[in-house]
């Protein structure tokens, strides 16, 4: 550190990231030296609850690690729970478990996508990214009753099943995302501004991904060959075929181009399983109290590889649980892409590991503050209100949901 | 003979003392016990000879007298080697493992703050993931602590 150089505190609470963290970068001229971080304000204290409720309440308690990945930290947990019990989930849970992970895997690639735009200035990317989420969110709340925490899971299966009328609406929604994310890569592949902006920033080579231990899209843009999907299977991956998409860009660039190209193939995953789900029950009983024993359980969360162990104790309640989340994996990686880059990058970087937002408000009971009143709203009462009132002040988009076919417009 | 048994006949064959200490629970998963003093060698083995490249976690748990802890290992092909050693209470000294994987700087971190244990060789850096005034000497992931024995005053002062 010479005279030049000097400190610039970052968090925890700043206008570029969504959830708190805390950014200590030492600076020389316009260019980062160096940079640490503080984690953990955002520490619930989630794994000793765990320990102090059943196996069924801390399923619910798990999946609200993360707001965006609610599916990939239950189902993982889940996991572990039947490895130890011994239970034989019906394939059809499987099914239905694996089609909930593309799902929610597709939500958060396009929110992703749209927080990308947005911290280059791009915010037509997000308004259209956005818009778009809209449509499998509604198909998330179809089959579980919830845009985020949907809880299909229960120990042995789950807890909903598919019907009939839900699979052409699927597939109709499947085929209106696919039409828009060919969009979104042609934009990432042939717009100058978003190649020039995102090229060459962020650099993590292979051996120093490796070394680092990346994980999910960040580690895969870096041509890291990794998928807990297809290296270590679990639910029904080994029933469908997909390709792991890898990149050799090594950038923010590449990560983009990683994400929406998986995205196609998440489609191709649905489809597969729509199109071969078996029948069957949805779920086995499974015992209020869990034999003694232990397992490791791995799943591919958008963000990478998530992790949950548990130990039993032959109880009705865990003796351990111990999660490693991606981003604590991939939050590491961050110091080194920014080493001699330009501070200008640093909201750019650090969303390109796609760290976990929340965004899990739903309101159900709306109250008028300045009348007092309150009214209970259904879900698409809510959602007719919000495009009226936006209509109100001259956003109109029914000619485009129109030409887009966009279900439920 | 599967891969997984595989691993186990090499690491017996490395490390006598491990013939009946190692369990391949199914497909991909390979669970072993460790003593202590033998750990860095073993880890040091698996994860330049036989390629556990990935550390996928790192778990620690209060075992009453002792504290356990699991390096989860992985390779590239999906196997799992899941390490488990244990020190006892009155000397929980381990040793950092972040020559090997930079990455379980933070993992470590968590060990120093949620269960007491000291690790030896550890960079200096922030801690996590409690706070700066987490009062010293408690652990919450150790059994015998509980909420009610956080100060109240310091935690309505502090938050």
């Amino acid at each position: 550190m010479d005279r030049y150089d000097f400190k610039i505190p970052i968090g925890p609470q700043h206008p570029a990231l969504k959830e708190p963290e805390s950014f200590l970068l030492t600076m020389h001229g316009e260019k980062i030296s160096s940079m640490t971080v503080r984690l953990g304000y955002n520490h619930r204290g989630i794994e000793k609850a765990c320990e102090l409720q059943t196996y069924i309440q801390d399923m619910y308690l798990i999946e609200r690690v993360c707001g965006i990945c609610s599916h990939s930290h239950a189902t993982c947990f889940i996991q572990a729970v039947e490895e130890i019990a011994g239970l034989q989930v019906p394939k059809r849970a499987l099914y239905i478990r694996t089609l909930v992970a593309e799902l929610e895997r597709v939500h958060s690639h396009l929110l992703w996508l749209g927080v990308a735009g947005h911290e280059i200035g791009f915010d037509t990317l997000l308004m259209y990214s956005w818009r778009d989420r809209e449509v499998v969110m509604d198909i998330l709340a179809m089959l579980t009753g919830n845009r985020v925490n949907y809880s299909v899971n229960t120990i042995g299966g789950v807890r909903r099943d598919i019907t009939a009328e839900h699979i052409p609406q699927i597939l109709k929604a499947i085929d209106t995302l696919e039409e828009r994310t060919k969009y979104y890569i042609q934009i990432a592949t042939e717009e100058t501004t978003i190649i020039k902006r995102l090229s060459g920033v962020g650099m993590l080579s292979y051996d120093d991904g490796v070394h680092l231990g990346a994980v999910g899209p960040t580690a895969r843009a870096s041509g890291i060959d990794r998928d807990v999907r297809r290296d270590d299977p679990y639910a029904s991956y080994e029933d469908v075929k997909f390709a792991v998409i890898t990149d050799k860009h090594c950038d923010v660039y590449g990560r983009a181009v990683v994400r929406v190209l998986e995205l196609m193939e998440s489609y191709k995953i649905i489809r597969q399983i729509l199109a071969n789900l078996p029948d069957g029950p949805i779920a086995v009983k499974a015992p209020r109290k869990i034999p003694a024993g232990e397992a490791l359980s791995r799943y591919e969360a958008p963000r990478g590889e998530d992790v949950h162990y548990v130990k039993a104790n032959g109880t009705d309640k865990p003796e351990r649980v111990k999660v490693r989340a991606p981003t604590l994996a991939n939050v590491q990686v961050v110091a080194h892409m920014l080493k001699d880059r330009y501070l200008a990058d640093m909201p750019i970087v650090i969303a390109a590991i796609d760290p976990c937002f929340s965004c899990t408000d739903r309101l159900i009971s709306v109250t008028d503050a300045g009348k007092g009143t309150k009214n209970t709203m259904t879900w698409p009462q809510l959602h007719s209100y919000s495009i009226e009132w936006h209509r109100k002040s001259g956003i109109d988009f029914s000619e485009l949901n129109k030409k887009f076919k966009v279900p439920g417009n | 003979m599967s891969e997984e048994d595989n691993i186990k006949q090499q690491l017996i064959e490395k490390f006598a003392f491990l013939s009946d200490k190692i369990i391949v629970k199914r497909a991909r998963r390979i669970f072993a016990e460790v003593p202590l003093a033998n750990f860095p060698e073993v880890f040091d083995y698996a994860v330049k000879q036989l390629k556990f490249s990935i550390l996928s976690a790192l778990t620690g748990l209060d075992e009453g007298a002792t504290l356990g802890f699991i390096y989860h290992i992985a390779q590239e092909k999906g196997i799992v080697l899941n390490l488990h050693t244990s020190a006892p209470k009155d000397n929980l000294v381990i040793k950092t493992v972040t020559k090997y994987f930079p990455a379980a700087d933070a993992y470590e971190r968590e060990l120093v703050d949620l269960l007491g244990a000291k690790v030896e060789g550890l960079p200096p850096g922030n801690r996590y993931p409690l706070t700066d005034n987490w009062p010293a000497g408690q652990y919450p992931l150790r059994k015998d602590w509980n909420v009610e024995m956080l100060d109240k005053k310091e935690v309505n002062k502090n938050g």
